[in-house]
């Protein structure tokens, strides 16, 4: 019996010695290239250091502080805001018609899923290179020469201060409507046909079906997509980069977002300071829309 | 009412054939375009009058897609391979055993999550650029050989597997590398694919972290040297298509092969929250 229990015991003491030598290299490497600079990050915004000089002064909280006043910040900060307020829920809604009309279709659905969903796994900067080349001017642009053909005004697209935002935001929804549709139609293929089943005894047609049924038990399936897809619309960079006129979220900063003013202060005026600080920011933002998921997953169970 | 539940079965289709048809507007006309040469480009039709693919060996020669196109490859299969043993090690070792500091270490490493890229570029470019990762391989690769998503997926995963599978190997006096990798793994495999194509195709597509770590020419990834060439031969769109298509292509490919693995990955993921 007690050599049974010591046996154990020192087979117990072996898989301990295991586990932690496998994960000695994972531990390092989230140490190093996780944790690590993320403090260095709010060190670094702390300072007004930039990359040529050898010493980084302390300046506390003078980064945050100019941050305030820099117009500039504002102002990309609230063209973020305009992408997340206008690309997120456009796509959503898109997402779920798409997906509520693929659920109810009897043939052809793994070929829908296919096309709707193939712009979302591909390479932006090539998907934003040729809706660059779409919006282009007649004659070279596909769509003016549309406009031209139907004898209607021709638009400006990119190079309009107005029309230039939402033409950056048709591609992103473009290439976001996959994503949405793919988790939305597992959602949908996850509520019980009992719950159908009791609504059409109780005379529910189909509107009633979709908004006392299918609506309220996607509710997690849309609070997960709200939160990710917030977070990803926030990040907007490389279709700004790769469509706005000469690449600097142009024209007169009408399309630049938050993280490509991080990326111009960073590495073409290599403010790193600065930046960081910049970056601080966005990851408050981003904790914040993360702990707000947790409290509304928590409250629902 | 019965005509019309008749009629929206022939509507829904219909619908979703003419919307579908407009999301593939744009890569139909970039491949059309990278058929097309001269005055062709310029014309509002589908079909090239003159079909060549001299744009295509235009791109083979005269400039640096091959290189791109080699670097994309490496970096994509190198990082891919690390992520696979690395991630389904880790979430093993979370899923199977029992140590002080076990759910201290899954907490952190899934908290990593929430740390968003570009607060990590500026502190990795500095790293970099002192240990001589500049134009490496390896300063592009490093940030991304492990990652708390894919640590997740797989511990999810190894949950499910029986401990008497475990244990019958051990009693057969194999060691914990061996019962990890030669019973446990085989029992995830569709986890372990979706993993790899997911992170097959998101460092095939990566744009900010390689443009970033990259100032050779030769050592762009593909989305960085389209960037580049595309900025330069803005007045040849035919050659910009051609450059859209080859970033484009590989991923069709893959999406052909393993459609059902990446849509069933993705919703899992989703639906689990």
């Amino acid at each position: 019996m007690i050599r049974q229990k010591t046996a154990s015991h020192s087979l117990e003491l072996t898989k301990r010695r295991w586990a932690y030598t496998f994960l000695v290299v994972p531990i390092l490497f989230y140490v190093v290239i996780r944790f690590y600079p993320t403090f260095y990050a709010f060190f670094l915004s702390t300072t007004d250091w930039d990359i040529v000089s050898k010493n980084k002064d302390f300046i506390g909280l003078e980064n945050y502080r100019n941050l305030f006043s820099d117009a500039l910040f504002w102002k990309t900060l609230g063209n973020t805001g305009k992408y997340v307020a206008y690309g997120l829920p456009v796509s959503l809604f898109l997402g779920f018609v798409i997906a509520y009309n693929i659920d109810r279709i009897r043939l052809g659905e793994g070929f829908f899923k296919a096309v709707y969903f193939i712009p979302y796994i591909t390479s932006m900067v090539a998907v934003a290179w040729v809706w660059r080349w779409l919006y282009q001017p007649a004659p070279i642009g596909v769509f003016n020469k549309i406009l031209m053909e139907l004898e209607l005004p021709q638009q400006k697209f990119l190079f309009s201060q107005t029309q230039a935002i939402f033409s950056i935001l048709a591609t992103t929804i473009w290439a976001d409507i996959g994503f949405q549709m793919i988790i939305f139609l597992a959602g949908i293929k996850g509520i019980s046909t009992q719950y159908y089943e009791a609504a059409e005894i109780d005379g529910a047609g189909n509107w009633d079906q979709l908004r006392y049924v299918t609506l309220p038990l996607l509710k997690p399936t849309i609070v997960f997509l709200i939160v990710t897809g917030t977070i990803r619309y926030l990040r907007i960079f490389t279709q700004v980069l790769n469509m706005s006129y000469q690449g600097e979220g142009g024209p007169l900063n009408s399309t630049k977002p938050l993280v490509l003013y991080i990326y111009d202060t960073a590495f073409r005026s290599f403010d790193m300071g600065y930046a960081s600080a910049m970056t601080v920011v966005l990851f408050l933002i981003i904790l914040t829309i993360t702990l707000i998921q947790l409290r509304v997953m928590k409250s629902e169970e | 009412m019965k005509n019309n539940r008749t009629a929206i079965h022939y509507v829904r289709p219909l619908v979703l054939t003419l919307f579908g048809m407009a999301m593939l507007f744009p890569f139909i006309w970039m491949f059309a375009t990278s058929f097309k040469q001269g005055a062709d480009v310029f014309n509002l039709s589908l079909m090239p009058k003159h079909p060549t693919v001299l744009n295509y060996a235009k791109l083979l020669r005269n400039s640096n897609f091959p290189w791109w196109f080699a670097n994309s490859m490496i970096v994509g299969l190198a990082v891919t391979f690390s992520v696979l043993f690395f991630d389904s090690l880790v979430g093993f070792t979370l899923s199977k055993y029992r140590f002080p500091g076990k759910r201290l270490i899954f907490l952190l490493i899934l908290s990593t999550m929430m740390i968003p890229t570009e607060m990590l570029v500026i502190p990795w470019y500095i790293m970099s650029n002192e240990l001589g990762w500049v134009d490496t391989y390896w300063g592009v690769m490093f940030p991304g050989l492990m990652s708390g998503f894919g640590t997740f997926l797989m511990r999810q995963f190894f949950c499910q597997v029986p401990d008497d599978l475990l244990d019958a190997g051990r009693i057969d006096g194999l060691n914990e590398f061996y019962i990890w990798s030669r019973i446990a793994m085989p029992l995830v495999l569709p986890a372990l694919s979706a993993l790899a194509i997911f992170s097959f195709i998101g460092n095939w597509n990566a744009f900010m972290w390689p443009l970033i770590v990259s100032n050779k020419v030769t050592m762009y990834t593909l989305p960085v040297g389209l960037s580049f060439f595309n900025g330069e031969f803005q007045s040849q769109w035919e050659m910009v298509m051609t450059g859209a298509s080859v970033a484009t292509i590989p991923v069709f490919i893959m999406f052909i092969i393993f459609q059902k693995q990446i849509i069933q990955g993705i919703a899992l993921t989703g639906v689990k929250g």
